[in-house]
């Protein structure tokens, strides 16, 4: 008999906002010393109150429509209570009963073709604080800064069938979120939980589910889904164990699944509305603002490139990263040429990052500084060779394009005296070329070129290096 | 001064319950489980009556998280008259001339029931209209701040220092001031005395509610005996949603961050479980049982859910009878004199008493004690309370 699987997704998304999500200190909070991202109301002091910062709701009404949900008009958050060291209230809030966002589909390609995931639900609710455990001194220490970052979890239905369906979405959700700035999706920024189920194919009814907590990355993710499925086969196939339904917990270093076998999992929640938190009311008025400022989907993006003649790779690096593009457009807007402009970002940019062990990603450059060096180059007034070093220095070195021409004395004139002091150098070390080109061998003219070139370790720009080489050449015959 | 469990300012005149923050004083909620907690902000109401120009005289004493009758069973024990017999703390300085004001939490009735005994006013305003940032949290949806205060001139005048919108609190309404009525216009107004309540009270105060009636009617005001049904439904349901939101609350006193930590502990378990155990009284425990119950799977539906539908069924029966009276006149509580009792009886002794306070932490309406008896008025009708409460005064009702 042949078996499939059936796997869901629960995917806890970190927003990216200014602040948390019911008080507002915090932001990026997961960084920074311990205990430095955390207020009164984060901390769960008696006497603050939660008050909904209202761009939670917007990045989960955004994350909706890019899913395809239909947007609840009624919402509200719920009070989840358990013990657990690093939730200081004692309680996490978080939507049980009227979730913002239900309904939705997503479509996921991988080797095998597409298919469309559904998506049952997403919720806003706070993150918890994080426990350090020092192996050293035995204690554990509480780290709240993580405490009350927003989040949304997005509930998939069982639609997945492999490993790969489950990589191409988590995927797709990152990049999607990325580019729509709802959320960064930096290192365990996104973390999930899979239920797996086996059943013979085609049928209908599906088998005792476990379910894995807690997985930030996808290489563990995957792991764990081929090893669950393995252990439910090898149970319902060969009898090595009874399958029962609970939660388990993935050992990265050892490769396998473990039951946890504690209270955790039998725990009652005792949902209830949370009182200080009235129902929002979300309006048609309010889902077209926030549909109508979303940034552009990368499928629009692509259409604006390709109508701007961008090559096919250009376009799939720049819309790699919604920062890419927005220096790509801010450098067009400035009056570049957008195929220069690609080369400069991708090509130039790329290159030095590279040299220093960077990646895109980490590309941090003022549009009007690449796009005044661009300028400076397609003016002439340097060349590309130069235009490149101080594209070096601006992104290193923060530098001002004019001031670090002046200060180097990078210009068209300067570079072509230096070109100059190379191509005599060159004449000089070679008097046979030279005889032989001033004798009618024309061809010598290459070898001497090419002798310029190595010399300028083929920074120099080829036009000024065959003017000056003719030029000199001649002054000899 | 034995009511006050910290004195803040000799020259202060506002006392302010042991239940709401003062900046950098210990704020213990008449518990041991916040022993030695000092609050890093004062509650906004506090905030603005100094703003006002109000100094803070004193923290006053309050049963363990305002949940029993009028402090009873404080940490640092009840507060009793020369004959032994219970009062609230703040409404004694208040009687005593020690304060001009206090502000208290309304949870289930305390600082109502208190005022009335002390023979003082005190008044819970409307849901939402005075902030709740800086209380000791219990029942968030139904607890609000009031003020007591000898005449209901000066509970007006405090009142106009605390109410309006503040944006730390997310159940606060808009408005920035409201109306609290000017004394006037009682003759003519219509008063619904309420036969479920005034039944379920002593023969004593029964008669203190009738008299008190006889005098309105002789300041030209209408009263009719009128019926609230769902009185006690009203009452349950209270208690159940006060159970599972003061069990939400009080769950953060883990013994970990601040207040009381149990030197007595191996393990994380039994640090929290001993913390607990050692730091909360029997009442606190009881309704901690209660509201967890309430709260569980199995009875989700057929208790905390069913309290608040039936919150709202309340709250259109209260509403009715608001369409035809200015204010409804009840006993603040079902006698004129309480006496200590043990501790094992508390929970359903405050539960019995509750049937008088519940309607308005339920509905959110107003509800006023004065002149040893009570009054509810419909949402931001403040005024009506006020002014009847005054022309009551002015007229030698005390
Ligand atoms: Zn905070």
């Amino acid at each position: 008999m042949r078996y499939e699987a059936v796997i869901g997704l629960e995917t806890h998304v970190e927003l990216a906002t200014n602040s948390k999500i019911f008080c507002s200190c915090g932001g990026h909070s997961t960084k920074g010393e311990p205990n430095t991202r955390v207020c009164p109301a984060c901390a769960g002091m008696p006497g603050m109150l939660p008050v909904t910062n209202r761009r939670v709701v917007e990045l989960a009404m955004r994350a909706g429509i890019l899913l395809h949900c239909d947007i609840s008009r009624y919402t509200t958050f719920d009070k989840k209570s358990y013990y657990y060291p690093d939730l200081p209230c004692a309680y996490q809030i978080t939507q049980w009963f009227h979730p913002v966002c239900r309904n939705g589909s997503v479509e996921v390609t991988t080797k095998d073709g597409t298919r469309t995931i559904g998506i049952k639900q997403i919720h806003m609710e706070e993150d918890a604080g994080k426990l350090v455990h020092d192996d050293w001194t035995e204690t554990t220490l509480v780290d709240f800064n993580r405490t009350s970052v927003p989040l949304i979890e997005i509930v998939s239905k069982p639609d997945f069938r492999t490993a790969d369906e489950v990589m191409a979405y988590l995927e797709k959700l990152k990049t999607m979120f990325r580019f729509a700035n709802i959320s960064e999706c930096e290192e365990g920024a996104m973390r999930c939980d899979v239920n797996i189920s086996i059943r013979p194919e085609g049928t209908e009814e599906l088998g005792v589910r476990t379910e894995i907590k807690n997985m930030s990355s996808l290489s563990s993710i995957r792991r764990a889904i081929q090893y669950e499925t393995a252990r439910h086969l090898d149970a319902v196939e060969r009898g090595t164990e009874t399958l029962v339904q609970e939660t388990r917990r993935w050992d990265d270093v050892k490769g396998r699944t473990f039951s946890m076998r504690n209270k955790e999992t039998a725990a009652d929640y005792r949902y209830f509305p949370d009182p200080n938190l009235m129902p929002i009311l979300i309006g048609e008025d309010w889902i077209r603002r926030v549909r109508d400022t979303m940034p552009a989907s990368i499928e629009e993006k692509t259409a604006e490139y390709q109508s701007k003649g961008l090559s096919e790779k250009e376009i799939a690096s720049l819309t790699s990263e919604r920062a890419l593009c927005d220096l790509f457009d801010a450098v067009t807007a400035a009056g570049r040429d957008p195929k220069e402009a690609a080369s400069w970002i991708l090509t130039e940019c790329g290159g030095i990052l590279r040299k220093h062990g960077q990646v895109m990603g980490e590309l941090r450059v003022a549009p009007e500084k690449l796009s005044r060096i661009m300028e400076k180059v397609s003016g002439n007034e340097i060349n590309r060779a130069a235009g490149r070093k101080v594209l070096e220095a601006v992104l290193y070195e923060d530098a001002d394009p004019d001031a670090y021409c002046k200060a180097h004395n990078l210009s068209a004139q300067g570079d072509a005296d230096a070109v100059r002091q190379v191509v005599l150098k060159v004449l000089d070390a070679t008097p046979n070329a030279v005889k032989d080109y001033l004798g009618g061998k024309k061809k010598a003219f290459q070898a001497l070129f090419g002798g310029c070139m190595k010399e300028l370790k083929g920074n120099g720009d080829p036009q000024v290096i065959r003017t000056l080489l003719e030029e000199e050449l001649s002054k000899r015959s | 001064m034995g009511q006050f469990v910290t004195e803040i300012n000799a020259n202060g005149v506002i006392a302010v319950d042991d239940t709401i923050q003062v900046k950098g004083y210990e704020t213990r909620a008449g518990s041991r489980i916040l022993e030695g907690f000092k609050p890093l902000f004062s509650a906004e109401t506090v905030e603005r009556l100094e703003g006002a120009g109000y100094a803070v005289a004193g923290k006053s004493a309050v049963g363990e998280f305002g949940l029993d009758l009028l402090g009873e069973f404080a940490h640092g024990g009840p507060c009793l008259d020369a004959s032994g017999a219970l009062r609230g703390a703040a409404a004694e300085l208040v009687a005593a001339g020690q304060v001009r004001g206090a502000l208290n939490v309304d949870l289930n009735g305390a600082p109502r029931r208190a005022a009335a005994l002390s023979g003082v006013d005190f008044l819970k305003p409307t849901y939402g209209t005075v902030s709740r940032y800086g209380v000791i949290p219990c029942a968030c949806s139904g607890e609000q701040v009031g003020v007591t205060a000898k005449t209901a001139g000066a509970v007006r005048e405090l009142l106009r220092v605390i109410a309006g919108h503040d944006p730390k609190d997310g159940t606060s309404l808009p408005a920035e001031t409201y109306d609290y009525g000017n004394g006037k216009d009682v003759p003519g107004m219509r008063v619904g005395l309420v036969r479920e309540l005034t039944d379920a009270a002593s023969d004593d105060m029964k008669a203190r509610v009738t008299a008190y009636a006889e005098r309105m009617r002789g300041l030209g005001v209408t009263v009719e005996e009128v019926s609230l049904p769902l009185a006690e439904a009203a009452r349950t349901a209270w208690n159940l949603l006060l159970c599972a939101e003061t069990c939400n609350n009080v769950s953060r006193y883990d013994g970990v961050k601040f207040g009381y930590r149990s030197p007595d502990y191996r393990n994380i378990d039994e640090l929290y479980v001993n913390s607990r155990t050692e730091g909360l009284n029997f009442l606190t425990k009881a309704v901690i049982l209660y509201g967890s119950d309430a709260l569980s799977k199995g009875r989700y539906v057929t208790c905390y859910d069913k309290a608040l539908r039936v919150r709202r069924l309340v709250w259109e029966q209260v509403k009715g009878l608001f369409k035809d009276f200015d204010a409804l006149l009840c006993p603040a509580c079902s006698r004129t004199e309480y006496r200590p009792y043990a501790i094992a009886d508390a929970f359903k002794t405050v539960f019995e008493e509750s049937l008088f306070t519940a309607i308005p932490n339920l509905t959110g309406v107003p509800a006023m004690a004065s002149g040893g008896v009570q009054c509810f008025a419909d949402t931001l009708r403040e005024s009506s309370l006020l002014n009847l409460a005054e022309a009551m005064e002015g007229s030698g009702a005390k």
